[in-house]
């Protein structure tokens, strides 16, 4: 479930308003809110399309979790999931490292 | 009808797309190629929505030559399939996604393997979406985003022309959209389980189709599940074809990779908490986890938990229609309903010609996705070119929680839902079905699709959702009544064995009464052996 958007990172492009699917977060004057916790479907998308590594989602998708937002930017865990998928610059080859179709017969 | 005080806002077009998953973006691309103007709306946002997105499909990917190689995936499939897939529709999916898939390339980076051959089975989720989105953009069509569709409107004729809805980040504006035919694309439901992405799919479009006068096949085969960290959503199971597992007290549980397995996970998550270890995963896939499927690692991460080497509890969230089978009847090759004006795609169509029995997952589904997009896209632009002008009056066509037949009322939303989760998520109703327990659970979501549908009218978006949801949960416990056998995912444990006679499809229809009968009655049928449902 999403739990934080770090309100030193974010820049309020207002990006995780638009992509999430199930419409969590509301606009503000200035950052985003996370307005309805409960609708999140704990898809990490909004981790993926945020490009200052603000948010953080939690895998314990059936309630909220307290989060140690400084221990977890202490240990590079926001943006993992970008940088994993490859949607950062230092990270781009990692697109092209897609292997799983050795993985997968007809 | 809705909250808002802003004025409705309108729209015209050739063809509308409701939903913009993976079947909803090859729809609009194909419309628009065939030279209509297109609108798409999504509840969500076109490019995350759909369970597409947070997963990553392989795709049914058969090279049409040597010739012999489909023919042998084919009857593979029809045998597997337990008499109810049609070969013709799998030699069609394969030739469309073979000549379709390949068209994303300019804005989908391939991968290339190492003899330098691209492989285009296997697309990565996130960017697959995203391309797409930028795919249908540069065709251009319209999308709206964050605009579910609440209801479909008819011409005086019955034929659909055109939808309403909201637009949920403009103050619940209300839009309504005139298009020549509808292309029905909302995809399936998991009735709200923790199944990756598939929050929004809350089968509006069953409920949508049905209204209209569409019939639904199939909705018996919504026994899917889908292992996953316990707690987790990530139903990527891949990785389990590797696993061990365990009981609480230490003792390995043998429950073998295979079709079997689900049912036997089942049994023992019926006894007590199981537990999984990643232990043979080949040290090869370990290091490629983290580039196959970013997120299945991610979630063992996040836990400090180490998968190789510490046991985790595991769960299996109910798949529903999107890796089960049923959904509209697709009516024609082009994947008309029977509604005129009305297409249907992706998941939001049954499966059946091209699933049978059986869950599509793992390439199947992808493939169907496409391919009925893309025939629905390209018959709905030619539908809509012979719409004369649409100055008829069009009549709305939703009713539950919008159009109360008795006196409003306030209808908890919430608790509907639970109870709605509670007939079809626990394995000893949906998944190990019995007489006894059908008929408790169809009498359970009656007494609730009363209450929503002769109080219900505030016509918000969960409400609509709430409806639909007991909508497709009604048409599926009545079709498994009905179903005295067990074939592929549905399973009756007082009819074990097939029964040859039931060897067909199943229909479904109706909202205030459900029906169901057997499609294109044959004469091996008995006519006793299905009553109708109520
Ligand atoms: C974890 C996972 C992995 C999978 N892996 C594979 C695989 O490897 N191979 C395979 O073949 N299949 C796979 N599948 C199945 C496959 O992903 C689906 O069959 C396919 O995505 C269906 O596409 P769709 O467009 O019909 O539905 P979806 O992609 O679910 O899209 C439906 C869209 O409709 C929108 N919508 C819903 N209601 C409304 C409304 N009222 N108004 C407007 N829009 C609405 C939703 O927001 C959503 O965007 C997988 C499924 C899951 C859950
Ligand atoms: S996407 Fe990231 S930076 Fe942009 S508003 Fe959201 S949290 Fe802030
Ligand atoms: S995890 Fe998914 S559903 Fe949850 S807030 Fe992020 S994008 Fe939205």
């Amino acid at each position: 479930m999403i739990e934080v958007i770090d309100t030193e990172r974010c820049t309020a492009c207002d990006i995780c308003v638009n992509v999430c699917p199930t419409n969590v977060f509301d606009k503000t004057d200035g950052i985003p809110v996370i307005a309805r916790q409960g609708d999140c479907q704990t898809c990490f998308l909004c981790e993926l399309y945020c490009p200052e590594d603000a948010l953080f989602v939690s895998p314990f998708a059936e309630a909220p979790q307290a989060v140690d937002v400084a221990a977890l930017k202490e240990a590079a865990v926001l943006g993992s999931y970008r940088r994993a998928v490859g949607w950062t610059d230092e990270n781009r080859h990692l697109r092209a490292a897609d292997r799983s179709y050795r993985l997968f017969g007809h | 009808m809705v909250s808002s005080s802003l004025e409705e806002l309108s729209i015209t077009a050739d063809v509308l797309i409701v939903g913009g998953g993976m079947a909803g973006a090859w729809a609009a691309v194909s419309a628009a190629q065939a030279g209509a103007r297109v609108v798409l709306a999504d509840k969500g946002y076109c490019g995350t929505s759909g369970v597409t997105a947070a997963a990553g499909p392989g795709h049914w990917w058969v090279p049409p030559d040597p010739p012999t190689a489909r023919d042998a995936v084919v009857a593979n499939r029809v045998a597997a399939g337990l008499g109810l897939g049609e070969a013709e529709w799998m030699y069609r999916i394969l030739d469309q996604t073979w000549r379709t898939l390949p068209t994303l390339a300019p804005s989908y980076k391939f991968g290339v393997d190492d003899e330098g051959r691209v492989n285009y089975r296997a697309v990565r989720g996130p960017e697959y979406m995203r391309a797409l989105r930028q795919h249908v953009l540069n065709h251009g069509v319209t999308i709206l985003d964050h605009s579910p569709v609440i209801e479909l409107l008819a011409r005086a004729d019955g034929s659909i022309g055109g939808a309403r809805g909201q637009r949920r980040q403009d103050g619940g504006r209300a839009y309504r959209i005139e298009a020549g035919a509808v292309v029905l694309a909302a995809g399936g439901t998991s009735f709200l389980s923790h199944l990756l992405g598939s929050r929004t799919n809350t089968g509006d479009g069953y409920l949508m189709a049905a209204e209209a006068g569409a019939e639904l096949s199939g909705m018996e085969f919504t026994a899917a599940y889908t292992i996953a960290p316990a707690h987790s959503t990530m139903t990527r199971s891949m990785a389990y074809a590797f696993a061990t597992y365990s009981d609480a007290d230490g003792n390995e549980l043998d429950l073998p990779f295979g079709p079997d397995q689900t049912v036997r996970l089942a049994r023992a998550l019926q006894r007590g908490p199981v537990y999984c270890l990643l232990d043979r995963l080949p040290d090869d896939i370990k290091v490629r986890l983290h580039t196959i499927s970013p997120n299945v690692p991610l979630v063992f991460d996040r836990w400090g938990v180490d998968p190789y080497r510490d046991r985790f509890e595991v769960t299996l969230h109910n798949d529903g229609t999107i890796r089960g089978i049923g959904g509209v009847r697709v009516h024609d090759l082009d994947c008309a309903t029977s509604v005129p004006g009305l297409f249907v795609a992706g998941d939001n169509a049954s499966r059946e010609k091209v699933a049978g029995a059986i869950s599509g997952g793992g390439n199947v589904n992808s493939a169907w996705a496409l391919s009925s997009g893309t025939f629905a896209g390209r018959a709905a632009a030619r539908v809509a070119r012979g719409t004369k002008a649409r100055l008829t009056e069009l009549r709305p066509l939703g009713r539950a929680g919008l159009r109360p037949r008795g006196l409003p009322k306030a209808v908890d939303v919430a608790s509907a839902r639970d109870v709605v989760r509670a007939q079809m998520h626990p394995f000893d109703k949906n998944l190990f079905r019995t007489e006894k327990g059908l008929t408790e659970s169809a009498r359970v979501l009656e007494d609730l699709w009363r209450e929503v549908a002769n109080h219900g009218q505030d016509g918000s978006i969960a409400l609509r959702e709430t409806a639909a949801l007991l909508a497709t949960a009604r048409w599926s416990v009545a079709t498994a009544a009905a179903r005295k056998e067990s074939r592929g995912l549905h399973r009756r444990e007082d009819y074990p064995a097939r029964d040859p006679q039931l060897a067909g499809r199943l229909l479904s229809s109706g909202l205030d009464q459900v029906r169901v009968a057997l499609d294109r009655p044959s004469a091996s049928v008995r006519p006793d052996q299905l009553e109708a449902v109520s």
